[in-house]
């Protein structure tokens, strides 16, 4: 594998494109053995499903020249070209209503957003455009296209680059809303979300696009995809059910760790879809357990967790041996200082007390 | 940087200067090294090139290429002319001289003169029946016929349009039919929308014309984006949107004029001037005074003379703006029916053959109020809008037109009139009585297939239906 030869100085003149022919491309192969980072995840499925079908295309700030702002996309623009990888001027509102309109003439667009806090700008679009016009046209306006992101807490960023939206677009009829953790779960609900005529809002987070997973060959194949709406029991249990959502996951996994060194079988699912909700799963495995743990990083009013605890107490009322416990980002804000931060958001440690709780095991 | 140069004009000349005073830059920098004082290269480098007079230098930043200038001067906010307005018949619908009559025959003519009686009469029916509690709401298109079925003629079946809401007559020439119209009006289980939008929200998948929308210019980068599309797989198409005054304030007028222009996406902006958002006038809605306006209406009609020594004259419009984003663009008098036919082509021929966007602002006047929740009196005299309504009436011009040419005889009109009243009425009692929507289409169409949730949902609710007085919901 070469190293790509990158001429920085290209980014410096006005007109960029006329460039891009210069610019060999990295080898984007994912790192060798059985792992993938998710963000390379990300990568594959996006390549793979661009190589596919001729009418998916990228669209956002920064995803062409610059290799994606989070290198998502990187390599796109080099082996697709410049009508198919569109770096979008400055204007969220504007870009994700061009998205839409491309979705309706039937193109398939990924637009991506530099974060979810900036998709506000364009919220309108995304409901009022997007996930409402195959309803309000009688079913013949069909919009697929994707919407994804960074989306949630990362670190040191302050409350305008740290909200979480799945609760929000979560309650939307129409959206279909997907939060992966693993790179497993970026590849297939990626590739599941850009073949979806409906239109998903796919939330990722940034702190995770470094991740390291294992993969099997079956999900490098470019034909895996995982089913929207369908969670996965990420670690099996008996006495506690532990439920989250992107990188509360891989919280909750290793609470699940502490809870087992002191005889508490914690069982831990990956929401992995927020719209639809998987209520089945979330529903049998209380029945196993009794208990429930539902954590969140985003705020606690209206949350997803809310939904989780109406769905379980509707459905498994008489299974309950104690209330549902729920834990979620301070309902603030997100302040910038480092240990500030640290306190407005869930740590292992209060997956951990919630979970002992539940069992009657501390205050 | 060896490139920049020679992108200048005259470049061989100048690329011998500029290369001259970047020589002695590379000069003064070496300089530095071997005396090693920064301030003094600097002033080196900047003495070099102050050797070369200022008007030598041209203006080599990313974000512009232009000539310097030693003279401050600002940009007016007004050019000295407003832009004028192409027409072709004067208001009594006679050719102006020197004019180049489109290729109109009197087939098409009529066929155009037959869509405007239509959509006029079905507009005053129509707004009689939501008068009458028959429909909850309606909008016209009063004043605005001649732009509406003019541009849609200049159209083919295969250019898409993005609508705002005012523009029925372009689905009306298209083909859809009154039936069509009053189903979707009476939201009744015919209706192609099934009863999921309110009134006038048309839309026709099959006539290429995208569902009404309510928020305003929502549709400006959706017409982008689906001119992208076009331009993608290479279709003789463009794409077409509407919208009007009001909605050029819009950030979305913005990034679709920006964007359509940036990407070079074969889209039409035409922009209905009438005059009125709601009740915020013109003048308010966009910046500007034409002093040369002013004096013109102190001379000339002294009746007018405190209103517009009250208001300012609204400045030049929204095609100045076109120019802003790079974009060609045209004012036509949108009530010469003759003349947006003829603009509309031509922009579309741009589009299509060089894949370019194009701004059109069809001047016009909206004599109907903004909607049946409006009454427009509360804002403008009632002179005014009788004055558009008869004497200024675009369906009566292109009428004298093609009187003119003896396309057209009292009798037809008597005829047409007559016939079009009878079908509009016919059309309006039929989708009356038709049914509502049913239950079954509740639920489907939120997503391409009806998800576990929506069918549980149903269920439930077809249970309680039945357990309950048939008045909760029919089959």
């Amino acid at each position: 594998m070469l190293p790509g030869i990158v001429r920085s100085s290209s980014r410096h003149l006005p007109c960029r494109r006329s460039l891009t022919k210069w610019m060999s491309v990295r080898n984007l192969a994912a790192a060798s053995g059985d792992q993938m980072t998710v963000r390379d995840a990300l990568n594959s499925a996006i390549d793979e499903e661009m190589a596919a079908d001729p009418k998916v295309f990228v669209m956002g700030e920064e995803v062409g020249e610059y290799q994606g702002a989070y290198k998502v996309t990187k390599g796109l623009l080099q082996k697709y070209g410049p009508d198919r990888v569109l770096d979008t001027p400055i204007t969220e509102a504007g870009f994700t209503g061009i998205g839409v309109g491309a979705a309706f003439q039937g193109l398939k667009p990924i637009v991506e957003f530099m974060t979810f806090n900036f998709a506000m700008q364009a919220i309108d679009h995304i409901i009022n455009s997007a996930a409402k016009t195959y309803y309000m046209s009688g079913g013949q306006i069909s919009v697929p296209i994707v919407f994804r992101g960074p989306n949630g807490a990362a670190a040191g960023v302050g409350a305008q680059h740290s909200q979480c939206f799945a609760a929000w677009y979560g309650s939307c009829p129409g959206l279909k809303v997907v939060t992966p953790y693993s790179a497993e779960d970026a590849r297939g609900l990626l590739k599941a979300a850009i073949r979806d005529p409906d239109p998903v809002v796919f939330l990722e987070n940034e702190l995770l696009y470094g991740e390291n997973f294992p993969v099997s060959s079956q999900v490098r194949d470019p034909n895996f995809t995982l089913p929207i709406g369908k969670a996965k029991v990420e670690r099996e249990g008996t006495d506690v059910t532990i439920t989250a959502f992107s990188k509360m996951v891989g919280f909750a996994l290793k609470a699940a760790d502490e809870l087992a060194k002191d005889g508490i079988k914690a069982e831990v699912i990956n929401l992995r879809s927020i719209r639809p909700l998987d209520r089945e799963t979330i529903n049998a495995s209380v029945r196993k357990t009794y208990r429930l743990v539902a954590v969140e990083e985003g705020w606690p009013q209206h949350g997803v967790c809310a939904e989780v605890c109406a769905s379980v107490q509707e459905e498994s009322f008489d299974y309950l041996d104690a209330p549902i416990e729920r834990i979620s980002g301070a309902d603030i804000p997100m302040p910038y200082a480092a240990n500030l931060e640290r306190l407005a958001l869930p740590q292992i440690e209060d997956i951990v007390r919630a979970a002992k709780r539940a069992c009657y095991r501390s205050k | 940087m060896g490139l920049l140069p020679l992108l200048l004009r005259g470049a061989p000349k100048r690329f011998l200067r500029a290369s001259g005073s970047y020589r002695s830059l590379y000069e003064s920098n070496s300089r530095r090294r071997r005396h090693g004082t920064d301030a003094a290269a600097a002033d080196q480098a900047v003495n070099s090139r102050a050797d070369h007079r200022p008007d030598d230098q041209m203006l080599d930043f990313p974000g512009a290429k232009a000539a310097f200038t030693s003279r401050m001067e600002f940009i007016s906010p007004n050019a000295a002319e407003a832009v004028p307005c192409f027409r072709i018949l004067d208001d009594l619908g006679r050719a102006l001289d020197g004019s180049d009559i489109p290729e109109v025959d009197s087939s098409l003519a009529v066929k155009m003169y037959h869509t405007m009686v239509r959509l006029q009469t079905f507009d005053s029916i129509f707004y009689e029946a939501q008068r009458q509690g028959r429909i909850s709401f309606y909008l016209t298109n009063i004043g605005e016929e001649a732009l509406n079925v003019a541009s849609a003629a200049a159209l083919t079946k295969d250019d898409v349009v993005f609508p705002q809401y005012r523009e029925h007559g372009v689905l009306m020439w298209r083909g859809f039919t009154l039936d069509e119209f009053a189903n979707q009006c009476f939201s009744n289980e015919a209706g192609h929308g099934k009863g999921r939008q309110m009134p006038i929200h048309y839309g026709s998948e099959k006539l290429n014309y995208f569902t009404i929308s309510s928020p305003i210019a929502t549709q400006l980068p959706h017409a982008v984006g689906a001119a992208y599309g076009l331009k993608m797989d290479r279709k003789n198409a463009c794409a077409v949107t509407y919208f009007g005054d009001g909605g050029s304030s819009e950030g979305d007028f913005h990034a679709a004029c920006n964007f359509a222009a940036v990407l070079e996406a074969p889209v039409l902006f035409v922009c209905r001037n009438n005059g009125y958002a709601i009740s915020t006038p013109a003048c308010e809605q966009y910046k500007g005074k034409h002093s040369i306006q002013l004096l013109a209406f102190v001379l000339t009609t002294s009746q007018y003379f405190f209103l517009f020594l009250n208001f300012d004259a609204p400045g030049d419009g929204i095609v100045v703006r076109g120019r802003g984003y790079g974009m060609t663009s045209i004012r036509v008098d949108g009530n010469d029916a003759l003349a947006v036919f003829k603009a509309v082509s031509a922009a579309r021929k741009l589009a299509v053959e060089q894949s370019k966007p194009v701004l059109i602002e069809a001047m016009t006047y909206r004599v109907g109020h903004h909607s049946t929740s409006d009454d427009s009196t509360k804002y403008r005299s009632g002179e005014e809008i009788a004055h558009w309504r008869s004497v200024r009436d675009p369906v009566l011009r292109f009428r004298r037109w093609l009187e003119s040419n003896a396309w057209w005889s009292v009798e037809d009109e008597k005829e047409l009139r007559g016939a079009a009243r009878k079908e509009v009425i016919s059309a309006m009692n039929q989708a009356e009585k038709k049914n509502k929507p049913p239950l079954s289409e509740l639920f489907t169409d939120v997503y391409d297939t009806l998800p576990r949730n929506l069918l549980e949902q149903e269920a439930t609710l077809r249970d309680t239906v039945s357990k309950n007085p048939p008045s909760l919901a029919p089959h």
